[in-house]
């Protein structure tokens, strides 16, 4: 990946980036029914909840479906690259890329591992590759 | 339920390229669809429409210098022409308003507005946690849902194409789409066309072209006295499922929710319909929609698309007018699924007429597969 579309935290998703710069997937977690989340919420989307707090993930998953992406939206991208959304193994699906895999290489229900890509500001966006066993 | 409201006017305004500003188009679309009604600006009281600015409907009524007793600007990309119908009919019912233009008009092609990766608000959810990865929008999810769709029902890329191939062959019968003259296309076509967001080529992407659309509603009672014969609102039904990329499952689509409430709320069932209209900017999403709005089972859309039974002088005639994929393109399409669902209804569209067609269902489907709204119409009787 080349430059990013940097993220721009706010008050509720300052501590997600922040713990990217460790290494460090961040999900939400509601002490009132346990669900968890991700994106970052001010509420509990299953309970409406407002204590949320903070878990590590454990940073396994499935492909739940990807694309490769062949032409770029900006020049901050260099086609072609790998969409996808990854369903965690504690529940939220988010979205991400695949890396080091091939395109051939690549099908629903795959299991991947999380890993990390920096952003030209020091924090790190989550991505994934296959989980080879 | 009984209908209370009817469309009385349908146009379109100049399409293709028109090196028109999206005023121009909205006003030919707009005096067009009163002229066919027989009605004229100083009638209208009400008025919905989008993607025009900030301020869509007061612009529009500045614009044309009309003061509605009551608009919408509901901003649900191509599904909002149908959500405004059933605003509209509540209008109407509830004594706000008589008589209501639903608009929509583009220049994106002429003007060079069209973006692949969308327009990004930096501070929305998506801006932090999709975007940074360059997902194209709306394209990339809708091919990460046709990537879906292949896995769980092993359709093929070839199935998918079928949709662009039938879009075509219905646009060869319209004089108005931009493809009328550009002959037949083939399954190897779509498929050799340069890739895009895999599975998913440039001819599996709707059109991106100028157009616009209009339709004027007002209660059944009036509908009866006015130029053409009326087209009942039969029923509706939407469905707000997700902005971004990742929090809803892929399959299937809010429109089993909005079409479901559309046959309930019109007292009908699939089996009833005559000619479908359904919102197509990307291949899969007629197969997604086939299927989700109970015209075949799961996995069954494909072989629907294939058939003969879609096709003109088929029993299941599917978008006639040739689509977003072969007709006109605007950005959103939702208009002209209505405009051409009433022109169907009342026979008037020429070389593509189906016969005896008395329901037709027009469904929009906006974003990334985020609002979802069926339309039931009906010939008067």
């Amino acid at each position: 990946m080349s430059e990013h579309v940097l993220p721009i935290p706010d008050d509720v998703t300052t501590p997600w980036w922040e713990a990217t710069k460790e290494g460090k997937l961040l999900l939400q977690t509601c002490l009132e029914c346990q669900h968890v989340q991700h994106y970052p919420r001010a509420v509990c989307t299953q309970c409406a909840g407002s204590q949320l707090h903070w878990v590590e993930s454990a940073g396994h998953g499935v492909i739940d479906s990807f694309t490769v992406v062949y032409r770029a939206p900006s020049p901050a991208f260099t086609a072609p690259y790998v969409i996808a959304r990854v369903r965690l193994s504690e529940g939220p699906t988010m979205l991400t890329r695949i890396v080091g895999a091939d395109e051939s290489e690549l099908a629903c229900d795959l299991p991947v591992s999380l890993s990390w890509e920096s952003l030209s500001d020091g924090h790190q966006l989550p991505v994934f590759q296959l989980t080879h066993e | 339920m009984s209908a209370t409201t009817a469309i009385v006017g349908a146009a379109e305004s100049d399409l293709g390229v028109t090196n028109a500003s999206i005023l121009t188009l909205q006003s030919q679309a707009i005096t067009r669809a009163l002229a066919d009604a027989g009605l004229s600006l100083s009638d209208v009281d009400g008025l919905a429409t989008s993607g025009v600015s900030r301020f869509s409907a007061t612009q529009v009524a500045d614009y044309l210098g009309i003061q509605p007793s009551w608009c919408d600007s509901t901003f649900a990309g191509g599904s909002a022409y149908e959500m405004y119908i059933a605003r509209a009919s509540q209008a109407i019912a509830s004594g706000q308003a008589s008589t209501i233009v639903i608009s929509f008009a583009s220049n994106q092609r002429s003007a060079r507005s069209r973006s692949l990766g969308g327009v990004v608000e930096t501070h929305t959810p998506e801006a932090q946690f999709e975007s940074p990865y360059g997902p194209l929008f709306p394209l990339s999810y809708y091919a990460m849902a046709a990537q879906r769709y292949m896995h769980e029902y092993g359709a093929t890329r070839a199935d998918l194409a079928q949709v662009a191939v039938l879009a075509r062959e219905w646009a060869l019968l319209n004089p108005k789409a931009f493809r009328y003259d550009a002959g037949p296309l083939t399954v190897d076509e779509v498929l050799a066309a340069p890739m895009m967001s895999s599975p998913l080529t440039t001819a599996d992407c709707c059109l991106v072209t100028d157009g616009g659309g209009a339709v004027v509603v007002t209660s059944l009672e009036r509908a009866r006295d006015l130029a053409k014969p009326p087209v009942q609102i039969l029923g509706y039904g939407e469905s707000t499922t997700n902005t971004s990329m990742s929090q809803v499952p892929l399959l299937p689509t809010g429109a089993v929710a909005s079409g479901k409430a559309a046959f309930s709320r019109a007292g009908l069932s699939p089996s009833d319909v005559d000619v479908v209209a359904l919102y197509d900017s990307f291949t899969i999403t007629v197969l997604l929609s086939l299927e989700a709005l109970g015209f075949c089972g799961p996995g069954e859309a494909a072989s629907l698309v294939a058939s003969d039974r879609v096709r003109p002088g088929g029993d299941f005639p599917l978008n006639t007018s040739g689509g977003g994929l072969s007709y006109c393109h605007p950005g959103q399409y939702g208009v002209l699924l209505l405009v051409e669902a009433v022109r169907q209804l009342r026979g008037e569209a020429g070389a593509r007429q189906v016969s005896n067609a008395e329901v037709a269902l027009a469904h929009g489907t906006g974003g990334i597969l985020s609002t979802h709204a069926t339309v039931l119409l009906g010939v008067d009787r």
